[in-house]
């Protein structure tokens, strides 16, 4: 099986489950207690009026029949209003989706990319120093919660140090870059902006580092005990009877099969990041949709939950399917023995 | 003895366990010729890949507190893991034991093969030779030619194609093909087999070992032979050395072992090769021994049926029984095969002789093994 049939195949096994999620999400947002209508329409309203929205909203039709305009509207761009700030949800989420998406695909990126040499280094010097080290490191990143690890950051940086800025994507009085992406670190490099880039990174830093300590520890502990079990494997014993370098055997040989397993770890992880932004980003003053969604549970802003939800749930399918695409790419036998 | 390729002297190899020290190999002696295949026998667990793996200088966590290996003439480990690392493969290579494992599953066939060319024998990656391989796509032209020729060679019919292959679409005894070339590569002097084809079916791994036996007469290459099956030795040995529980308990030329098999553990092992008119043999009963807490005499004693109380207190150290026949075994007299043991063989433990020579036909054997040996002197 070519790598293109591979992929074609992995695209048609995410279909079904983009339709399980919207029936899920269609479901949870009709089984939440409490009635839109009598929401929308406050306590002195008659029953004539309920009913007369009720039809306007679709909500007397049966349940296939509402999933069906439900959907509809959703591909179409129509998630409705926000209660909170009288808005079509669609467009609050794209204009703080991008805010978002920067900071959770760089922070997953920086976590792999780290997580990836300390995690081969802990795993050959199994006992040693170096994998103390990274096992304190890895305790500390996962059981420090995030947003108390962002606000000791802010402490140290910001007030003490004052290294770093505070909190927002960019400084007072720096414009942000002309909208192509609307991620300000790739619009100011296509604007050639290379301050506004930097003022964007230097915001960016610190609330990385508070959401992606717990990946880089995660993803850091994985590789290290997978690098382990790659050990004792006879290619590694053959390699190195082959009189091949230490570090062309750890690095190509074994991380290429120990990272196919922590692979599946890295695309979950992109939907926790999705979901965990909010601590940080409620610290940082991060204008995220992860925050917005926080806001709209709390003042029960309906439409909006369900549209954050959409928006999370597809970031996950999207991340496994992503993952698929590169475990088919590393590990042949994946794509070989599928067909 | 003229030119020895490997010598190996009085090696002691121990391990660190929870339950103390193991002593797994305790002072093996043995030597190859240049251009000759010697044989190391002995059950799994006697200590055979530890050997190996010491030679390799493939065992970190073991120490080695007495003996020397010496290779060419060189006392390898008094050399530093760069000079160790710079003779593997180059020097001296193995053939890995298992097709199924012993290939990266994740590479292809060409790509591993062309690794070996590129970074045989240098101890570290050097960015230098990345950057000047990726500009120079002669060289890199020239790995691929050299890879495929060698497919060729170990008799690949379609050696592009198997280049491009992973491990996982190739069949079992063409990845032990892969494996031999890989090893053949860079020309070893000396060659190292861990009991290949013993993961294949028997018709696969007789065509894989006469090609392997041509391929090292074509080169001339030492080659070292480990196998549990003394049937497969007597196949493609010049000499056989009989291994057990770390120990090397009989060591004679091939023709000479078969016709006059000394030891009571090779003549355990002779019965337990199965014949087309008794079947499976019947193996020797017992285990092997605790190498955390190994006998002070004979390591095979609980096992041997001849065994006498003495021979659990007195070292069976190896002697010389014909003029290049050694054995461990207090069955039979002579003098000390090593210098190392001469106080030893002040000492006689006198427990008889050898049942089966009793009758006083050394070389025709008397009972159970006589028929094997006898057609194992014929047709050497």
């Amino acid at each position: 099986m070519s790598y293109v049939d591979y992929l074609v195949r992995r695209a048609i096994h995410s279909v079904p489950v983009i339709f399980g999620l919207s029936v899920l999400i269609f479901l949870i947002s009709r089984v939440i207690p409490g009635d839109p209508v009598r929401l929308a329409l406050g306590p002195e309203a008659t029953d004539q009026q309920v009913a007369a929205l009720r039809a306007e909203m679709g909500l007397d039709q049966p349940l296939p029949m509402q999933y069906v305009d439900w959907l509809v509207g959703v591909v179409q761009g129509d998630w409705g209003m926000s209660l909170r700030t009288n808005n079509n949800v669609f467009s609050d989420i794209v204009a703080r989706l991008p805010a978002t998406l920067e900071l959770t695909v760089v922070t997953l990126f920086c976590a792999v990319l780290l997580a990836i040499p300390f995690g081969v280094v802990a795993g050959t010097n199994k006992d040693r120093w170096q994998d103390h080290l990274s096992r304190i490191t890895a305790l500390f990143g996962v059981s420090m919660p995030r947003f108390w690890v962002a606000i000791v950051l802010q402490i140290v940086f910001v007030v003490s140090l004052g290294l770093l800025p505070l909190s927002g994507r960019l400084s007072d009085g720096v414009a942000p870059p002309p909208a192509v992406t609307r991620l300000y670190l790739v619009d100011s490099l296509i604007a050639g902006q290379f301050g506004t880039f930097v003022d964007a990174a230097t915001h960016l830093l610190l609330p990385t580092v508070a959401l992606g300590l717990a990946t880089l520890a995660q993803v850091m502990r994985l590789i290290r005990s997978d690098m382990i079990d790659e050990q004792r494997k006879d290619y590694v014993l053959a390699a190195r009877a082959y009189g091949l370098p230490n570090t062309l055997i750890e690095y190509k040989y074994m991380l290429q099969n120990a990272f196919t397993s922590s692979l599946t770890v890295v695309g979950l992880a992109f939907g926790f990041l999705l979901g965990n932004a909010f601590l940080v980003e409620i610290v940082f003053a991060w204008p995220g949709m992860a925050r917005y969604g926080v806001q709209a549970i709390l003042y029960q802003d309906f439409n909006a939950i369900v549209g954050v939800t959409i928006v999370v749930g597809i970031g996950f399918v999207t991340a496994n399917f992503v993952v698929d695409l590169l475990y088919g790419y590393l590990d042949p036998r994946v794509r070989l023995e599928e067909g | 003895m003229a030119d020895p390729i490997l010598e190996v002297k009085n090696l002691h190899v121990h391990f660190e366990t929870h339950d103390g020290t193991a002593e797994v190999i305790n002072g093996i002696d043995f030597t190859i010729e240049r251009g000759e295949t010697a044989a190391l026998v002995g059950e799994t667990g006697c200590g055979k890949s530890v050997t190996v793996k010491s030679i390799m200088g493939l065992l970190p966590s073991a120490t080695i507190p007495e003996g020397e290996i010496r290779y060419k003439g060189e006392d390898v480990l008094s050399l530093s893991d760069a000079e160790r690392h710079s003779r593997r493969g180059k020097e001296m290579s193995m053939i890995m034991q298992d097709p199924m494992t012993s290939l990266n599953p994740v590479l292809t066939v060409g790509e591993q093969m062309m690794d070996v060319l590129k970074w045989q024998g240098r101890p570290r990656l050097s960015l230098s030779k990345l950057v000047r391989d990726a500009l120079s796509t002669g060289s890199k032209a020239e790995y691929r030619r050299r890879a495929i020729e060698m497919l060729g060679e170990v008799e690949i019919s379609a050696p592009e194609r198997v280049f491009e292959s992973y491990p996982v679409e190739l069949s079992g005894g063409m990845r032990q093909r892969v494996l031999i070339a890989i090893a053949l590569l860079s020309e070893p002097d000396l060659l190292i087999a861990d009991e290949p084809g013993t993961a294949l079916d028997v018709t696969t791994e007789a065509k894989v070992l006469d090609l392997l036996d041509e391929l090292v007469e074509e080169r001339d290459t030492s080659v070292l032979y480990i196998t549990h099956d003394l049937g497969v030795a007597r196949e493609v040995s010049d000499r056989i050395n009989v291994m057990y529980a770390g120990e090397i308990v009989e060591q004679a030329p091939t023709a000479d072992l078969f016709a006059n098999p000394q030891h009571p553990y090779t003549r355990g092992l002779l019965e337990s090769i199965p014949t087309l008119s008794t079947g499976i043999g019947d193996g020797i009963e017992g285990h092997l021994p605790d190498y955390t807490d190994p006998p002070a005499g004979c390591r095979f004693a609980d096992r041997c049926p001849h065994a006498e109380p003495a021979c659990y207190d007195a070292y069976p150290y190896p002697r010389q029984t014909g003029p290049d026949h050694a054995t461990a075994c207090h069955l039979f007299s002579g003098t000390p095969a090593r210098e190392r043991h001469e106080s030893l063989a002040a000492e006689r433990v006198d427990i008889g002789t050898a049942p089966w020579l009793a009758g006083g036909d050394v070389a025709g054997g008397g009972d159970a093994p006589g028929d094997v040996s006898a057609d194992g002197g014929t047709d050497q």
